[in-house]
């Protein structure tokens, strides 16, 4: 465990994940070696690192999607898989078929069969819940539009309205901000304070680093072995950042990064 | 009578692969139909050999068990690093030629025939009939049929919700807690039982026709899962009928002319869809640029 995050860790209760020496390989080549943090409830927390860090086989591998070489995932205390009704998945948008004849109300619906045992079928409540998330994404209007007639932004709200109706307390978002609109985005960032003031815990695999200090708590530096892990204004740093790229930092705008003084910064600001 | 037991025939077989084939068309698994439908074969080769006869339930369970050894390979070999497509090609193949071995070693004492096997004789539905103390309960074809029907039927009608997400989102329905993989060979037990029964209506090959052309053309019609699953089976029953007309009208095979009756009504909807056909896509393209334009 880094000293950051032995720090962090708090001691009421079991943390809503819990990590600890998490691999995974493809074909003998780790992609992920020996990964261990523990996330503190109620934070924002970024995933950060370069292609191929091996960020969205973390959140897969944690949820138990793909089988791991070793390491253990304790969510609130216990095993991943008995713990499945406490998490909220949103998948990576381009990872399913958006040709697939059902309309953005029925995708939602899918977030509460995880509630619904074997035989259930989601009925007028879970259809008004439904609803409901869909207008906290602004996608209220959409509801019965075929999923292949929405732009790609509106995809992925119809996909977060889906984790809000899963009704989790841990969120993984793997990649929520690719490729989406400035209304999107700003949508998403609402919700992610929306549920982050409800006491609910997000980890999302993020992109762009020029909005990392703005948007998250906590962020998780990652290539193929975790780099550093604590608060933004202590990890999110040139020193830290520089080690998790390597030489492929230089295209990057320094400015965008503070020397870890905590300050915060505006974005875009040079002179800062 | 027989027009009748054809027609009832047909459209089970329609009615069962039309199910069916919706959820091997949507999760792109349209050749793992193709690959069932002729890897059943040495399982039901040995069946037969076993039971001595060609309607024995014994048969269903051997074709099950190959059907979802077939897709168990298949998906083996791809994890393996082999392309997807090529290691249907090899599982399939392999399988079926054993299949083939078994027919040519012992079909003189198992009157099994070849063209059978390949083509379905569906016209001969009414004659191997099922009598209980001499009673006749009416073709066996049909009484199989009408088995596996109800079984996709309650399978997929009380498991809809996992069907559906494992074929949209498997990645949420495992992190939900759904068993993918089991749902996968359920599936793929249900297309071999499809398949089986509909064998010596239609054929090895042709009960492909049945579970993919009805479902594609079902596909161009609708936005919504549940429409394009009584689509695909209506679209089925259509072309049972229209391609038993044109099978009296020509005097040609019958399952020949059902399935060349669906690729026509594929034709169709593929060019006439109200909302995917070409026809209507170029249409809307032009009104929109004249739109623009104007």
């Amino acid at each position: 465990m880094s000293e950051a995050a032995k720090h962090l860790r708090q001691e009421q209760g079991p943390a809503p994940l819990s990590v600890s020496g998490l691999s995974v390989a493809y074909q003998k080549k780790p992609v992920l070696k020996g990964v261990t943090f523990d996330v503190n409830e109620g934070e924002l927390i970024g995933v950060i690192g370069p292609n191929g860090a091996g960020k969205s086989t973390m959140m897969k591998a944690a949820l138990g999607l793909i089988p791991s070489i070793g390491g253990e995932v304790l969510v609130y205390g216990r095993p991943v898989k008995a713990q499945r009704k406490l998490i909220g998945y949103v998948p990576q948008r381009e990872s399913v078929d958006w040709d697939f004849p059902t309309n953005a109300l029925d995708v939602v619906l899918m977030g509460t069969y995880g509630r619904l045992g074997w035989f259930g079928r989601p009925g007028a409540k879970e259809k008004a819940q439904a609803l409901e998330c869909l207008e906290k994404v602004g996608m209220a209007d959409f509801a019965d539009r075929q999923i292949s007639q929405l732009s790609g932004g509106q995809q992925q709200r119809v996909f977060l309205a889906r984790a809000l109706a899963q009704n989790a307390k841990l969120y993984f978002m793997d990649e929520p901000f690719a490729g989406v609109d400035a209304a999107t985005e700003k949508a998403i960032i609402t919700l992610l304070q929306e549920l982050k003031k409800q006491g609910k815990t997000v980890i999302v695999v993020h992109h762009d680093l020029a909005t990392v200090q703005q948007y998250f708590d906590s962020v998780l530096l990652l290539n193929v072995e975790l780099q550093a892990y604590g608060p933004t204004a202590e990890t999110f740093t040139q020193e830290k950042l520089q080690r998790t790229y390597g030489g492929r930092l230089a295209f990057l705008d320094h400015s965008l990064i503070q020397g870890g003084s905590g300050q915060s910064c505006d974005r875009g600001d040079r002179t800062c | 009578m027989s027009d009748f037991w054809i027609l009832l025939t047909g459209s089970l077989v329609a009615a069962c692969c039309g199910i069916v084939g919706v959820f091997l068309v949507l999760r792109k698994m349209a050749m793992i139909g193709d690959a069932i439908s002729h890897s059943v074969m040495p399982g039901i080769v040995i069946a037969f050999l076993m039971s001595g006869s060609r309607d024995s339930l014994l048969m269903m369970f051997a074709a099950l068990v190959f059907g979802v050894f077939t897709t168990f390979l298949i998906g083996m070999f791809e994890r393996g690093g082999i392309q997807s497509d090529a290691s249907i090609g090899v599982v399939f193949t392999a399988l079926f030629a054993i299949g083939v071995i078994l027919v040519s070693l012992f079909a003189r004492q198992v009157h099994l025939d070849q063209d059978a096997i390949l083509y379905g004789e569906i016209a001969f539905v009414h004659w191997n009939l099922w009598e209980i103390g001499g009673v006749s309960m009416g073709p066996k074809a049909v009484w199989l049929l009408g088995f596996t029907l109800f079984v996709i039927v309650a399978v997929i009608g009380l498991l809809y919700k996992q069907f559906k997400l494992c074929s949209f989102d498997p990645a949420l329905a495992a992190a939900i807690g759904i068993p993918v993989a089991f749902f996968h060979y359920l599936l793929m037990g249900l297309v071999s039982m499809a398949t089986v029964s509909s064998f010596e209506s239609v054929g090895a090959i042709l009960v492909v026709g049945m579970l993919i052309v009805p479902a594609s053309t079902a596909y161009l019609l609708t936005d919504r899962l549940g429409m394009m699953i009584v689509l695909s089976v209506a679209v089925g029953i259509a072309s049972t009928f229209l391609g038993y007309g044109a099978s009296v009208w020509l005097d040609a095979s019958i399952a020949g002319c059902m399935v060349c009756a669906a690729g026509v009504l594929f034709i169709i909807a593929f060019l006439f869809s109200p909302k995917h056909g070409l026809v209507s896509r170029k249409l809307r393209q032009r009104s929109l640029a004249a739109a623009a334009n104007g």
